[in-house]
């Protein structure tokens, strides 16, 4: 039987990514990289780097960041909550999650963006967990109704307690790591588990041009010491923050992925570390940073080969539209993220429900965006070769008027060779009429009433369950919040 | 194996499509000497319900559909002239007429109301693609059956369903026989259009539609007898 072939979408030629690989080594060994967190600093001291102190800048040489990056491991193995499902994140792995960390919700009775509450976390938490195409949770959004010092680790609260996949998430302050590192505990039972088998990925996002600020620095450094992931998410604005030229953004996306990667290996050699980001082509006209702009793409998948090139798991922020509410662009520009970053094959792929730059996330979006990671999940499983020979057997005693339709061939095939949408739009014309002429939102609409009306969320044992609440409701008074808000 | 197992057999051959099976089934009923009506009633017809269920609830597709509707005509093809040689009349649910008019050679979607209709009791006259619209008229009155049904995927071809119609009028055969009309662009509105009696989406919704109108049918031609 002859294997499938595996699509592929590769952008940069290998002289092209040597070119670009070495100049982001020169730019770190020669203007170097703001770290504004002092024992990564004194990390890259003790590892014989050179520190300007007053400016807090550190120079990388070449060989210790080449020895990080053989350090860092290629594939990272995830689990679920109840640590049975495993799931690899690196080769060509493809794995789609929410875009994360949303201030707004589109709502879609008003059709209009508002901030979110405790009850909208919940339903996407539990829509998320119900939906095949997502492989991982994200906290996706930011919950308007409890005080901002608890903000990051309440969306964790939330996302563990309804859902067992893993998640991706990320601290908003230095001290929000340690109730989300005790929850993740919680969860694992002992700090060995977890770092056997990583429950969540967090996110580090340097700041463009060339800068770790305290914050993501700290989280990388707790990251590493933990066994949890880091998600390293660079994000150039072209001709903004970072050079106009996608080839000069490359450049800059790779020195400070690279400086980031050295700071984890530096604090636990062998740390789990993602090559990721969200980039993007600034809009000139109107200082905007479209996700779903042909460029964001071209730069994602172009940095997500050269991740791959140096051995590294890839995450990138594709598979979104700013769109303000759903409608053929949010359609248009999340399809072409999807199947572009399927075929580049980066291992997370954090995008889908999102709008507006980043900002919305939205529940119908989420229903719809599932179906488009199904078509995707599709695509690179490739062509197959399930019988030998192909077809000569089917028409043995083929005769005028025959049909394949009722061929047992047809029958335990067609459901492997092809699959089937639910809320994507096969009708007939008259079908269509008779189900009330409805556009694709409000088929999504009803379609996310129904799985939140059937589908509660997975939930964790009792014991786990009060750990988490503990936590949670410990943190939540000492930000002055006496009670978690209901649902 | 008593009777109640083997109905439930007959039952999941059907609702698996095992063709081989199903009928062996049906023979299995024969060497029995089982009433081969209790049997087609238990057996087989249950089966082929449980089908059109799992096809509403959208877990069964074309083909299991198909497969099973090949199975039922698998097991009426062992039982039927059993049942004739025994001089016992299954009980039709009607007789229809179907084919692909001329011009039109298309014939998947009338293959598959024929097999659904086929498989569901009705006596089907099958008369293929391409098919001139007077051999349609010849065939029903040889036949005497309830219903016509012509199918089109050409629109060319649809003007020949409108066309067929309109020859009834000419031949004073209007309501002798209730005309269905079907195809891929073949809608509602176009059935009414040219005074089609009916117009299905699919192969299902044209067995619910034929057992409609022949149970108005059977309730007139009652009421006419009184």
């Amino acid at each position: 039987m002859i294997k499938p072939k595996r699509p592929k979408l590769e952008l940069l030629s290998r002289p092209f990514i040597k070119k670009i690989v070495a100049e982001a080594l020169t730019l770190l060994e020669k203007q170097g990289v703001f770290v504004e967190n002092k024992e990564a600093l004194r990390l890259l001291a003790e590892a014989g780097m050179k520190i300007d102190e007053s400016a807090k800048r550190a120079l990388f040489t070449s060989v210790l960041i080449e020895k990080c990056i053989n350090s860092a491991p290629a594939a990272i193995n995830l689990y679920d909550r109840s640590g049975e499902k495993k799931f690899i994140v690196g080769q060509d792995r493809v794995h789609f999650d929410p875009g994360s960390a949303a201030v707004t919700m589109l709502d879609h009775g008003a059709q209009a963006q508002r901030k979110a509450v405790t009850d909208d976390l919940v339903k996407f938490t539990r829509l998320v967990d119900c939906l095949p195409n997502y492989n991982f949770q994200s906290t996706g959004l930011i919950s308007s109704d409890v005080p901002e010092e608890i903000a990051d680790s309440y969306r964790l609260y939330i996302c563990l307690q309804y859902s067992s996949k893993p998640v991706v998430t990320g601290t908003f302050r230095v001290e929000g790591f340690g109730p989300m590192y005790e929850m993740l505990l919680a969860v694992r039972g002992s700090a060995r588990s977890l770092a056997e088998k990583p429950l969540a990925i967090f996110d580090a996002c340097p700041s463009p041009p060339l800068k770790w600020s305290n914050l993501t620095t700290q989280s990388l450094i707790d990251c590493a010491r933990a066994g949890i992931p880091s998600e390293l998410i660079s994000m150039g604005m072209t001709g903004a923050t970072s050079p106009v030229t996608i080839a000069g953004t490359l450049v800059q996306h790779v020195a400070e992925n690279l400086s980031g990667l050295v700071i984890a290996q530096l604090a636990q050699e062998g740390a789990p570390v993602i090559f990721g980001g969200s980039p993007s082509s600034f809009d000139m006209r109107h200082g905007t940073t479209p996700m779903g702009a042909i460029e964001t793409m071209m730069i994602d998948s172009a940095y997500a080969q050269i991740g791959k090139d140096l051995g590294l798991p890839t995450h990138a922020y594709m598979a979104l539209s700013d769109a303000k509410v759903n409608d053929a662009q949010a359609g248009f520009e999340t399809g072409i993220g999807a199947i572009l970053a399927a075929l580049a094959g980066i291992n997370v792929v954090s995008g889908p429900g999102m709008l507006n730059f980043e900002s919305a996330q939205s529940l119908e979006k989420l229903v719809i965006d599932n179906e488009i990671c199904g078509l995707a999940y599709r695509l690179i499983e490739g062509i197959s070769q399930r019988d030998e020979p192909l077809a000569l057997d089917l028409f043995r005693d083929f005769e005028q008027g025959a049909q394949f339709l009722t061929m047992p061939h047809t029958r335990k095939w067609y459901r492997k060779e092809h699959i089937f949408p639910s809320i994507t739009d096969r009708e007939t014309y008259d079908a269509w009429v008779v189900l009330g002429k409805k556009p694709m939102a409000d088929r999504a609409a009803e379609e996310v009433a129904r799985l939140l009306r059937e589908k509660p969320g997975s939930l964790p044992d009792e014991t786990v369950l009060r750990e988490l609440e503990k936590v949670i409701t410990r943190e939540a008074k000492n930000a002055g919040l006496n009670d978690l808000p209901g649902r | 194996m008593t009777k109640e197992n083997l109905f439930e057999r007959m039952v999941q051959a059907v609702v698996e499509g095992q063709k081989e099976e199903t009928e062996n089934l049906a023979k299995e009923a024969v060497k029995r000497r089982m009433n081969l009506l209790e049997v087609i009633e238990k057996g087989f017809v249950p089966g082929l319900q449980k089908v059109g269920e799992l096809w509403e609830k959208g877990e069964y597709f074309l083909p299991e559909l198909i497969t099973s509707a090949e199975c039922m005509k698998a097991a009426t093809a062992v039982l039927q002239p059993e049942l004739k040689k025994a001089r016992i009349d299954a009980p039709s649910k009607g007789k229809v007429v179907i084919g692909t008019v001329e011009g039109d050679i298309h014939d998947i979607g009338k293959n598959l109301v024929a097999s659904m209709l086929q498989a569901n009791g009705f006596d089907v006259y099958d008369l293929g693609a391409d098919v001139k619209l007077e051999k349609f008229i010849d065939k029903a009155e040889e036949t005497k059956v309830h219903f016509i049904c012509l199918s089109a995927l050409l629109t060319t071809a649809m003007l020949g369903q409108r066309k067929f119609i309109e020859m009834l009028k000419a031949k004073n055969l209007s309501g002798t026989f209730k005309v269905l009309v079907g195809g891929a662009p073949v809608n509602q509105k176009w059935a009414a259009d040219i005074g089609a009696d009916g117009y299905a989406e699919n192969a299902l919704a044209a067995v619910k539609l034929a057992s409609r109108l022949m149970a108005k049918w059977r309730y007139q031609e009652a009421k006419d007898e009184k």
